[in-house]
C-alpha cells in the first residue's frame, strides 16, 4: 500500500501540486487520470522520489520515504517496476538482455536461475523468440510488453506506469491493459497508471483518481466515473462524440 | 554568461562525484568498459593512423623546405625537428583533437539519447547509480586506450615523414632513423606526451559525458550538446596543453 499524504510541489513559482491526499492500495491498478498540466506526471514523479515535495508524506507499507536511510531507499527502488511512456527500453540491449539487466544488477541468482526467470517473464507477457531482437526492431506494442517484463522481472511490490498506451492502437492498447491489471492481481502489487485514456479507465480502474490544477477533485472506481456528478470529471469524460453518445444511453 | 560558467563547473564537479563511485557490480562494469574500449578506442584505430602517417610525412616536407637552402645544416637534422615536433606536439594534442570530435560526439549524443528517451530515468528508477553505471566505463576506457593510440600515433608519424623523406629524395630512410634516435630522451620524447595524452583522455570522457548526460530536452538539444562536447573539450584539451607544456618542460 502507497500513502501520499498532502504532498505539495513547486518549481520555482509554479505551484504543481497543492496538497494531494490518496491511499493506494494492494493488488489493486489504480489510475491517475486529468487533462495535461493537471499534475499527474509531477505527482507519479513524487511518489517515486524523483522529485523531493515540498511538503507532505509518502508513505510505502508504513515507512515514510523521506525519512528512509539510503541502503533503504536503495532496497525500495529494487521492489519498484516502472513502465515509461516511451518504454526506455536500453537500444544497445537485446530484449533478453533488458529483461534479464535487473537481475543481474541486484539479484544473487545463478546465470541458470536467471535465464528461467527470463524464460518465464516473456512467456507471461506472450513475447516468446524475441529474445534476441533489438528494441528497434520490434513493434511498439511488443517494446511495451519487453518494458512490462523488464518491470516484473524482480517481482516488484509497486508497479508504476506513466501513459501505457500511448502511441498504441486501440487493439493492442486493449491488450497491455489487460496485461497490467492481470499481473496487478496475480502478484498483487500495488499500481499506478497515469493515463489519459478512458478506455483503460473503464477497462482496468480498480481505483481511479482525477487531477486537476494540482489537486485531486475526485475518486472512485471505473463504474463510478461514468455516473459522476462533479462537473469537472464530467467536462473531462463525456468530451468526446463517442462518450457523449454513451451518456446519452446511460440516461 | 559567467553565472552560467561556474554554474556549469559546479555541475560537472557533482557529476563527477558521482561517477567516481564503487561499481554495484563490477562484472558489468568490466563488460561495459570492454564494450567502450571497442567502441572509443578500437573503431578510432583506422581514422589515427591514416592521421598520423601524413601527419609525420607533412612534417618532414616542411622541415626539409626549412632546412634544405643551407648547406651547413646536415640534413639528419630533418628528421630530428620532424621528431621533435610529431612526439612532443603533433601525436599528443592534434590526435587527440581529433579524438575529442570523434569520440566526444559519440559520447554526447549517445548519453543524450539516453536521456531524452529516459533510459537514463529508468535506471535511476531502478536504483542504478546511472553516472556510475553509464560514464565511469567510457572515461576508463579513454584512459586506458588513449595514450595506446598516442603511441602508436607517433611510431606512425615518425615511419611516415621517414617513408615521405625518402620517396621525395629529401632525406634517405636509414639516415632519417638516425637522425630519430640522437639525443633521443625517454622522458622528453615519449613520457611528456603520454602524461598529456591521459589528461586529454579524462577531458574528452569527462566533459562530454557531462554535455550529453545534463540534456534537457529533444533531437535538436542532443545535436546541440553533442557540437557543445566537441567545443568544450578542444577547448579544455588547448588550456591544458598550456599549462601542461609549462609545467613538464619548465
Amino acid at each position: 500500500m502507497i500513502q501520499v499524504k498532502g504532498i505539495h510541489k513547486s518549481f520555482e513559482d509554479n505551484h504543481v501540486l497543492k496538497g494531494v491526499d490518496v491511499d493506494f492500495h494492494r493488488g489493486e491498478t489504480n489510475l491517475i487520470i486529468g487533462s495535461s498540466g493537471s499534475g499527474k506526471t509531477v505527482f507519479l514523479k513524487t511518489i517515486l522520489g524523483l522529485h523531493q515535495p515540498d511538503q507532505g508524506q509518502i508513505i510505502y507499507d508504513g515507512e515514510v520515504l523521506s525519512e528512509m536511510s539510503k541502503q533503504r531507499a536503495k532496497k525500495l527502488r529494487q521492489e519498484i517496476g516502472m513502465l515509461f511512456q516511451g518504454g526506455a527500453l536500453f537500444d544497445s540491449m537485446t530484449v533478453a538482455q533488458n529483461i534479464r539487466f535487473p537481475l543481474e544488477m541486484f539479484s544473487e541468482m545463478t546465470e541458470h536461475q536467471m535465464d528461467e526467470r527470463v524464460k518465464f517473464v516473456m512467456n507471461r507477457v506472450r513475447l516468446e523468440g524475441a529474445d534476441s531482437k533489438f528494441p528497434s526492431e520490434i513493434s511498439g506494442g511488443m517494446q511495451k510488453r519487453v518494458s512490462i517484463a523488464r518491470a516484473i522481472s524482480m517481482s516488484p511490490k509497486y508497479l508504476f506506469c506513466d501513459e501505457p498506451n500511448s502511441g498504441l492502437d486501440p487493439e493492442t492498447a486493449i491488450v497491455i491493459d489487460q496485461l497490467i491489471h492481470e499481473i496487478t492481481h496475480e502478484f498483487g502489487m500495488t499500481t499506478i497508471v497515469n493515463t489519459h485514456d478512458m478506455n483503460s479507465v473503464l477497462e482496468i480502474g480498480d481505483h481511479v483518481i482525477f487531477m486537476k490544477g494540482g489537486h485531486k477533485v475526485w475518486e472512485g472506481n471505473s463504474s463510478e466515473v461514468l455516473k459522476s456528478t462533479n462537473q469537472d470529471v464530467e467536462e473531462y469524460v463525456f468530451k468526446s462524440k463517442l462518450f457523449k453518445q454513451v451518456r446519452q444511453a446511460l440516461r | 554568461m559567467i553565472t552560467n560558467f561556474f554554474e556549469g563547473i559546479g555541475a560537472y564537479g557533482v557529476l563527477m562525484t558521482k561517477v567516481f563511485r564503487k561499481p554495484d557490480r563490477w562484472k558489468l562494469f568490466y563488460r561495459s568498459t570492454i564494450k567502450e574500449i571497442q567502441l572509443l578506442g578500437i573503431d578510432s584505430i583506422g581514422i589515427v593512423v591514416i592521421l598520423s602517417v601524413f601527419m609525420g610525412a607533412i612534417v618532414t616536407i616542411q622541415t626539409a623546405f626549412q632546412l634544405s637552402d643551407d648547406p651547413l645544416i646536415p640534413t639528419y637534422y630533418i628528421a630530428m625537428a620532424t621528431r621533435e615536433s610529431i612526439t612532443l606536439e603533433f601525436s599528443p594534442t592534434v590526435v587527440s583533437l581529433i579524438l575529442a570530435g570523434k569520440v566526444g560526439s559519440n559520447i554526447a549524443s549517445s548519453l543524450g539519447t539516453m536521456r531524452v528517451t529516459e533510459q537514463i530515468d529508468a535506471l535511476e528508477v531502478m536504483g542504478v547509480n546511472s553516472a556510475n553505471f553509464l560514464i565511469l566505463p567510457k572515461i576508463v576506457a579513454q584512459l586506458f586506450f588513449n595514450p595506446l593510440l598516442i603511441l602508436m600515433s607517433m611510431f606512425l608519424g615518425l615511419w611516415g615523414g621517414a617513408m615521405a623523406g625518402d620517396m621525395l629524395g629529401l632525406i634517405a630512410f636509414q639516415e632519417s632513423i638516425s637522425g630519430y634516435q640522437l639525443e633521443f630522451i625517454v622522458f622528453e620524447n615519449v613520457i611528456y606526451g603520454l602524461i598529456k595524452s591521459v589528461v586529454y583522455a579524462f577531458i574528452i570522457g569527462s566533459v562530454s559525458a557531462y554535455s550529453g548526460y545534463t540534456v534537457k530536452g529533444g533531437a535538436v538539444e542532443v545535436g546541440i550538446a553533442s557540437t557543445n562536447a566537441v567545443v568544450r573539450s578542444c577547448l579544455a584539451i588547448i588550456l591544458s596543453n598550456y599549462v601542461l607544456t609549462d609545467l613538464l618542460l619548465n
